[in-house]
């Protein structure tokens, strides 16, 4: 179990099944406030399906807490109501709209609820992301593959997410872009937004979060603060491998 | 045939692309947000008229009836799974538009006398009692099926036709009617004489189209249905809900098509089931869109106006042949250019 602070986020023996073959089984996870939590673990493990699932996008059977709120398979407009956004892997991104459209459609939940201010946030969006306000009259279907990546992680934020969970941020990027989202993800967590990242990239994942889930075919098989996890000689030769000391200066 | 015929029959094409170029768009926008081919569109065009044409008889028009009865239904569905989540918000919602609202509108009818009414409150009150019907048949009908398929949407469409057209005839019998003109009085312009009725037409869907244009290009809830239309998952996950975005667009749909129906009822004589004719002649011009492109669907329904009245002119009886054939010469055009339509893009 993880420990530190009280949790915006606990799940409690979440399963999913694609028909009749289970790709999660009864797992349990807790994000703390203000924590970057990160979930590891190699290609189909279930990694995907466990946000998707935590958010109400796929049927679930199990309890997820968030909001002060226990649900049983939740349904996605609550959850995002409630503060919860999903950078999702395949992106979803508005491709035939513009930038700034894809951008104010993220605020659209907080509009709908009578906060009507997106300037604020969207002046945020580009201090981070100053190619996106370059772009902004662009259609988001003809962006670069690291710029699609900077607009949902922006949509994202226009939201004013309470927990922001991202499913590998870093795909398909260049290092120094990806050491730029890993920055922004850091940065993230002072201004109090809690984390659930999901990462292939085992190290620069490790070295940015607090805690650490590892899952294989569906099932957590080791959790430890990722400093702790790091060092463990199981998590280094299966996640880590011998990638020799460049890809620690990418993480940094 | 000289000049002057050729322009009033011109005018003619125009007045009825017009009508043409509204149900077309309404059937592009229930298309690209709900995969359904929209078929009972017209039934809105027969319902909007002849109600118009009971309230103005003085009596009280049975699509009241059909807006408790589907009102009803909607509340036990949905009252149960709200009173199930324990949802009491959601539960007086559903009450409130389902039950009460219908129970009002019945009172206020009954208490007035429709027919001696200004001609503006009688639309406004069949607007008012055809519109709400479009979201009810969402939930009925569409909504437990909105993953399915194209082709079990088509046939879900089919079935609702078939029921509404029934009860078509149930409620307003056998029998055409007509209603007072909109607005009675003809400008001379040049060589052609305009008639208030068409001037009618053309300004109010004039107006409706550039009221859409402005909803979808500058609202936010114009903006999240065209994303729901171009990415059903991610605008979930900005919280705008599927189920949300069908009965809206199925709101608008049955404004345009009721607003098509008062507008077409001073002259044409409606028919219980008049409404499928003219809404198959939208779906052609929607086809020449690809149901995909609005301008195209509104140029489409131009040339349909035009085509139908000119053919009405040299070939009478062969008109609705000549209008429906057009779609072979679009879809072969279309077969050319398009590389196929993935189903879920
Ligand atoms: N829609 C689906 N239908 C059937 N099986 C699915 C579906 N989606 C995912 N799966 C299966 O579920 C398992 C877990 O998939 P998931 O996408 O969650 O993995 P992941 O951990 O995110 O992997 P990756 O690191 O490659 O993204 C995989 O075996 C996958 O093939
Ligand atoms: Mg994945």
């Amino acid at each position: 179990m993880n420990p530190l602070n009280p949790p915006v986020l606990e799940v409690r023996n979440l399963s999913v099944a694609y028909g009749k073959v289970e790709a999660l089984t009864r797992a349990n996870l807790r994000v703390g406030e203000g924590q970057i939590v990160t979930v590891i673990g190699p290609n189909g493990a279930g990694k995907s399906t466990m946000l998707s699932a935590i958010i109400g996008l796929l049927r679930s059977h199990g309890q997820v807490c968030f909001d002060g709120r226990v649900a049983v398979s939740p349904e996605v407009e609550r959850m995002v109501d409630g503060g919860m956004s999903l950078v999702p892997e395949k992106r979803e991104l508005f491709g035939e709209m513009s930038v700034e459209d894809n951008l104010l459609l993220g605020a659209f939940h907080r509009y709908r609820s009578g906060e009507r201010n997106y300037r604020e946030p969207m002046a945020q969006v580009f201090a981070l992301f100053p190619r996106l306000q370059e772009r902004r009259r662009q259609r988001a279907a003809t962006l670069s593959g690291g710029e699609r990546q900077m607009l949902a992680i922006g949509r994202a934020l226009m939201g004013k997410p309470r927990l922001l969970m991202l499913d590998e941020p870093s795909l398909g990027l260049a290092p120094l872009i990806t050491r730029e989202i890993f920055r922004i993800v850091a940065d993230l967590r002072s201004t109090g937004v809690s984390i659930l990242l999901v990462e292939q990239n085992a190290r620069a994942a490790l070295a940015v979060a607090d805690y650490a889930y590892v899952l294989e075919t569906g099932s957590v098989v080791m959790e430890g603060p990722a400093a702790r996890l790091r060092h463990d000689p199981r998590v280094l030769d299966t996640y880590l491998g011998l990638g020799g000391k460049h890809q620690d200066m990418l993480a940094s | 045939m000289d000049l002057q015929i050729a322009l009033l029959i011109g005018q003619d094409g125009v007045t009825s692309g017009a009508i043409y170029a509204l149900l077309a768009l309404a059937l592009v926008l229930v298309f690209a947000v709900t995969r359904a081919i929209y078929i009972p569109q017209g039934e809105y065009v027969a319902y909007g008229a002849l109600t118009l044409a009971t309230l103005q008889s003085g009596a009280l028009p049975a699509t009241l009836w059909l807006l408790m009865g589907a009102g009803l239904a909607v509340t036990v569905i949905d009252g149960v799974a709200a009173i199930r989540k324990r949802d009491g918000r959601a539960w007086g919602a559903t009450l409130g538009w389902n039950v009460a609202y219908p129970a009002v509108l019945v009172l206020t009818l009954s208490a007035l006398s429709p027919a001696q009414l200004p001609m503006a409150l009688q639309i406004l009150l069949t607007l008012a009692i055809v519109v709400p019907i479009g979201p009810m048949i969402y939930r009925l009908a569409y909504q437990p099926v909105a993953e399915a398929s194209v082709l079990v949407l088509l046939i879900v469409s089919v079935a609702v036709h078939v029921v509404l057209v029934g009860l078509g005839l149930l409620f307003f019998g056998a029998e055409g009617s007509r209603t007072a003109p909109l607005w009675d009085a003809s400008f001379a312009v040049g060589w052609m004489t305009v008639s208030g009725q068409q001037i009618c037409v053309l300004a109010a869907s004039a107006a409706l189209i550039v009221g859409l244009y402005l909803f979808f290009e500058k609202t936010l809830y114009g903006k999240a249905l065209r994303a729901t239309a171009i990415n059903r998952n991610g605008a979930r996950l900005m919280g705008f809900s599927p189920v949300f975005a069908g009965r809206l667009t199925f709101l608008l749909a049955a404004f345009i098509g009721t607003l098509s129906g008062v507008l077409i009822a001073p002259v044409t004589t409606v028919y219980y089931d008049t409404g499928f004719l003219i809404g198959l002649k939208g779906f052609v011009a929607a086809i020449v869109g690809g149901l995909a492109s609005y301008p195209l669907a509104a140029a489409g329904a131009l040339i349909v106006g035009l085509l139908e009245s000119f053919a009405s002119f040299w070939a009478s009886a062969y008109k609705e042949a000549i209008v429906f054939t057009l779609i072979i010469p679009v879809l072969m055009w279309r077969s050319l250019h398009s590389h196929g339509i993935d189903e879920e893009a």
